[in-house]
């Protein structure tokens, strides 16, 4: 459940994006050939230099919540199991099988043998507990590891090679969260360290690769682990990795990251904004897309708020927000249109595109019954209140603010007046305690339905202050029960509810954009989005 | 001399004590703390439990009230400790202290050329007897105040990087990554120079001892650089003296332009993420640097100026 803070907005970006497109669209004219620059047979050996935005200034996996950190450090560490990006299912990894109790709140690993960390020790049930034993106590350090953990009453040794983890309550989510870059299992003495100190001077693991340095705001270089053949099910490549070498940039501005891809200074770059894809196009990189699967982005309504309490107003809303026009002028080329407020690669993802298409003629009628009345300038109002809401966002993606003002010109239309708030995302925890918001923008990165029940449960936080109802009883039972077929059923019926009774706006799903040189091979998604380098060559 | 002295150093604690104590009451004023922008990084609009949040807080002293927090630092800082990162946890001086050879590379070499070139202009535009070269020269400096800092590197990146291949676009390596960064931070800077100097210049050709030189049959380079130049160069200095405050502000862009590590993008992100520690540690450097050059621009003055008298002591201000 984290998230994206890929595309800051900086002043620059746009005066970059338009730099690059005008020269680079003229120097690099001529180059575009399309052609694989590759020999086509995989090879082993050769850096991978890769330009990320951000320095989270911590290289501690179990800590780190942002994609341009998680890309380097998840290849250090490996976890209890993988999940298929395609299916979603939960294969093999550390763990060669496990039990799961019918009430979902005992979980059972048979780790497999004979695998070490990259300081020498082996992996053994003890370990694990260490590691599940250390990460509650990381508290909002490591809010995502702490949330997966939560409500764990204990981890017990079994035998040398299996380890059981008992929670107090069912806990379906804590089998996918095992194979998160979260719980990445690190060796017993990294897991002692202190969480300061696993972030300055990194975590021993035993992934594919080794961190070799860490210079905050400026490096992070890993080197492959020789010996290391304990890889997850669904990489292609057995044993090693075939890169010698991976180099992490750090480089802020998007124009210069876009630059140095194209002129060749490096072979891979995160966050591509709409405003850097015409500088990339043509060239030799290739535009990698995947949908973070988790919560949409989505406009949160505060359900305790007399004016939404009025489900009518809340689906005229709904009906009054183009999300294909949203998508079109603000996201990256390929960005869809929310259809639930899942993303489509999230598990039990339901398609309910029809519940949220474009219908501003239903959207002003419902109003109308409502008791909505326009007003002399254009807004309703119903009893001398004008219907004005404020919504509340933070900066931490550039799309934020034009997508919000584009979803304030559209319910303009239908004469909803909308006063947006910019925040520092700092606020973020004060605002969702106090409920001092009509409406909140945001998005959820989590490759697992659970993700509703920690957003939208009355019996957790409920920031957007849902009433008690049938909702919560599907998200407590699919958070209950290890029947795939059962779970994939209540978490639609969730879905459903959400969408029907328009808690939330569903608007845009969120998509990660990657610019990658086309000498760079097999640089796939793994299920959350994120990126897996073990299979991954130059050539 | 020393009673002058003495009296600087006194003035540039309370500069330092001033900075301190405005900067610490900002980032109190801000809203949100450090605690909940580290829990809140990178985990969009995820909850945060406020109970947790609390706990940091305690942990870090984030709790205690605001004077007690502003004594507890000024306290330790007067030793010379100014604490740890939140952000990161490492300590705050060796944090500078990493970032700050970075950064004197890049303002040293900035500063420099920004004196040759900016001085240099403002010689040739006041030495050359065509009319339409000294407008156009003097029409340089304008423009380079003007132009935008950033728009300036993402220009000569462009071109000499990306195009070019000449120089790398990103880094601190070597002499190589430095000159592209070192060039776009001395634009601004040598074009003050140049403007302060060229009008000082154009003062002092106008003086009567010009006049005298002139009789006395120096040649033109000679009264123009000799006797004009010398003259003409301590409002020149005064403003180098103020541009140091400039390249360490102007550092911020450039280095996150070019993506250098250095002391631009420690005060940046310990902006962001309202680290406390950090950005205390950040100005109080700041300030002691802007002070400290200042200081010695004004103990150079009366090398250049003999009639300048520095001192409370008569015998001080012949020496």
């Amino acid at each position: 459940m984290t998230a994206h803070p890929d595309i800051r907005p900086t002043r620059w970006a746009a005066l970059a994006a338009l730099l690059t497109t005008s020269v680079l669209l003229t120097a690099c004219g001529s180059g575009a050939g399309g052609s694989d620059g590759g020999s086509g047979r995989a090879a082993s050996g050769g850096t991978l230099t890769f330009a990320v935005g951000s320095d989270a200034g911590c290289v501690d996996p179990q800590q780190v919540g942002s994609n341009d950190t998680i890309y380097s450090v998840r290849q250090v560490v490996d976890s209890l199991t993988d999940q298929d990006p395609k299916t979603g299912k939960i294969v093999p990894w550390l763990a060669k099988s496990w039990e799961v109790s019918s009430d979902a709140t005992t979980f059972t690993f048979h780790l497999r043998s004979g695998v070490t960390f990259s300081d020498g020790s082996e992996l053994t049930a003890r370990v694990v507990k260490d590691n599940f034993d250390a990460v509650p106590k990381l508290g909002a350090l490591g809010t995502l590891a702490e949330g997966y953990l939560s409500g764990v009453k204990s981890t017990t040794v079994v035998d040398p090679l299996t380890v059981k983890v008992t929670f107090q309550q069912p806990n379906a989510q804590f089998l996918q969260a095992t194979s998160t870059h979260s719980l990445g299992i690190e060796s017993s003495a990294s897991a002692k360290r202190t969480p300061q100190q696993k972030c300055s001077q990194g975590v021993v693991g035993s992934g594919p690769f080794t961190l070799k340095s860490y210079v905050q705001n400026q490096t992070i270089t890993l080197a492959r682990r020789t010996g290391y053949d304990w890889g997850s099910s669904l990489w292609s490549k057995k044993g090693e990795a075939y890169l010698d070498k991976l180099v992490f940039k750090v480089v802020p501005e998007a124009g210069v990251r876009a630059g140095s891809l194209q002129s060749g200074q490096v072979n891979a770059i995160s966050s591509v904004g709409k405003a850097n894809e015409a500088a990339l196009k043509g060239g030799q990189v290739t535009l990698a897309r995947r949908a973070n699967p988790g919560a949409v982005f989505n406009l949160a309504l505060n359900n305790s708020r007399p004016v939404l309490k009025d489900v009518k107003v809340r689906q005229a809303i709904q009906y009054a927000v183009n999300r294909q026009e949203i998508a079109d002028a603000v996201f990256p080329t390929g960005t869809r249109p929310a259809t639930s407020i899942l993303a489509r690669t999230t598990p039990d993802y339901e398609n309910l595109g029809t519940d949220l298409a474009f219908d501003a003629v239903k959207a002003k009628s419902l109003l109308d019954a409502a008791g909505w009345k326009t007003g002399s300038d254009g807004i309703r109002e119903k009893d001398g209140t004008k219907l004005s809401l404020t919504v509340k966002w933070f900066a931490n993606s550039a799309t934020n603010q034009p997508a919000l003002e584009l979803i304030q010109q559209q319910l303009k239309a239908v004469g909803i007046d909308i006063v947006l708030k910019e925040l520092q995302i700092s606020q973020i925890a004060s605002v969702q305690q106090s409920g001092d918001f009509d409406g909140l923008w945001g998005n959820l990165t989590r490759a697992d339905p659970d993700i509703l029940r920690t957003l939208y449960s009355t019996k957790l936080a409920n920031a957007y202050r849902l009433p008690t109802s049938p909702l919560d009883t599907a998200l407590t039972r699919q958070a209950a029960t290890t029947d795939t077929a059962k779970r994939k059923e209540l978490a639609g019926q969730a879905q459903h509810l959400i969408v029907r009774n328009a808690y939330v706006i569903p608007v845009v799903e969120l998509q990660t954009q990657l610019g990658v040189s086309k000498k760079v091979h097999n640089l796939d998604f793994d299920a959350s989005s994120r990126i897996q380098l073990h299979d991954t060559w130059v050539g | 001399m020393r009673g002058y002295v003495i009296k600087r150093v006194a003035q540039a604690i309370g500069v330092l004590w001033a900075a301190y104590t405005v900067s610490f009451l900002v980032l109190d004023f801000l809203p949100g703390d450090p605690v909940s922008a580290m829990a809140g990084a990178g985990a969009d609009t995820g909850q945060v439990d406020p109970a947790q949040l609390a706990a940091l807080r305690h942990q870090y002293g984030f709790d205690k009230p605001i004077l007690v927090q502003y004594a507890d630092y000024l306290g330790k800082a007067v030793r010379g400790d100014f604490g740890d990162a939140v952000s990161t946890g490492r300590p705050v001086t060796s944090t500078l202290a990493d970032a700050l050879p970075q950064t004197l590379q890049l303002t040293g070499a900035a500063l420099l050329l920004a004196v040759l070139l900016g001085g240099g202009l403002a010689v040739l535009a006041t030495y050359t007897s065509q009319r339409w070269l000294r407008q156009l020269l003097l029409s340089l400096p304008p423009l380079g105040v003007s132009v935008p800092t950033f728009w300036t590197g993402l220009l000569l990146v462009e071109t000499f990087s990306f195009r070019l291949h000449w120089f790398p676009a990103f880094g601190n390596d070597g002499i190589r990554g430095l000159v592209l960064p070192a060039v776009t931070l001395a634009i601004p800077t040598g074009a003050q120079v140049a403007q302060v100097l060229a009008k000082s210049l154009l003062t002092a050709l106008d003086q009567a001892y010009v006049e005298t030189a002139r009789a006395k049959g120096a040649g033109r380079w000679r009264v123009h650089l000799r006797h004009a130049l010398r003259n003409a160069s301590l409002p020149a200095l005064t403003v180098v003296g103020l541009l140091v405050g400039q390249l360490i502000a102007g550092s911020v862009v450039v280095e996150t332009v070019f993506s250098r590590d250095g002391l631009g993008r420690v005060t940046a992100a310990a902006v962001t993420a309202q680290d406390i520690p950090l950005v205390q540690g950040v100005v109080v450097f700041g300030a002691l640097i802007f002070v400290v050059t200042n200081l010695v621009v004004d103990l150079v003055y009366p090398l250049l100026d003999p009639r300048i008298v520095v001192a409370s002591g008569r015998k001080a201000g012949l020496a």
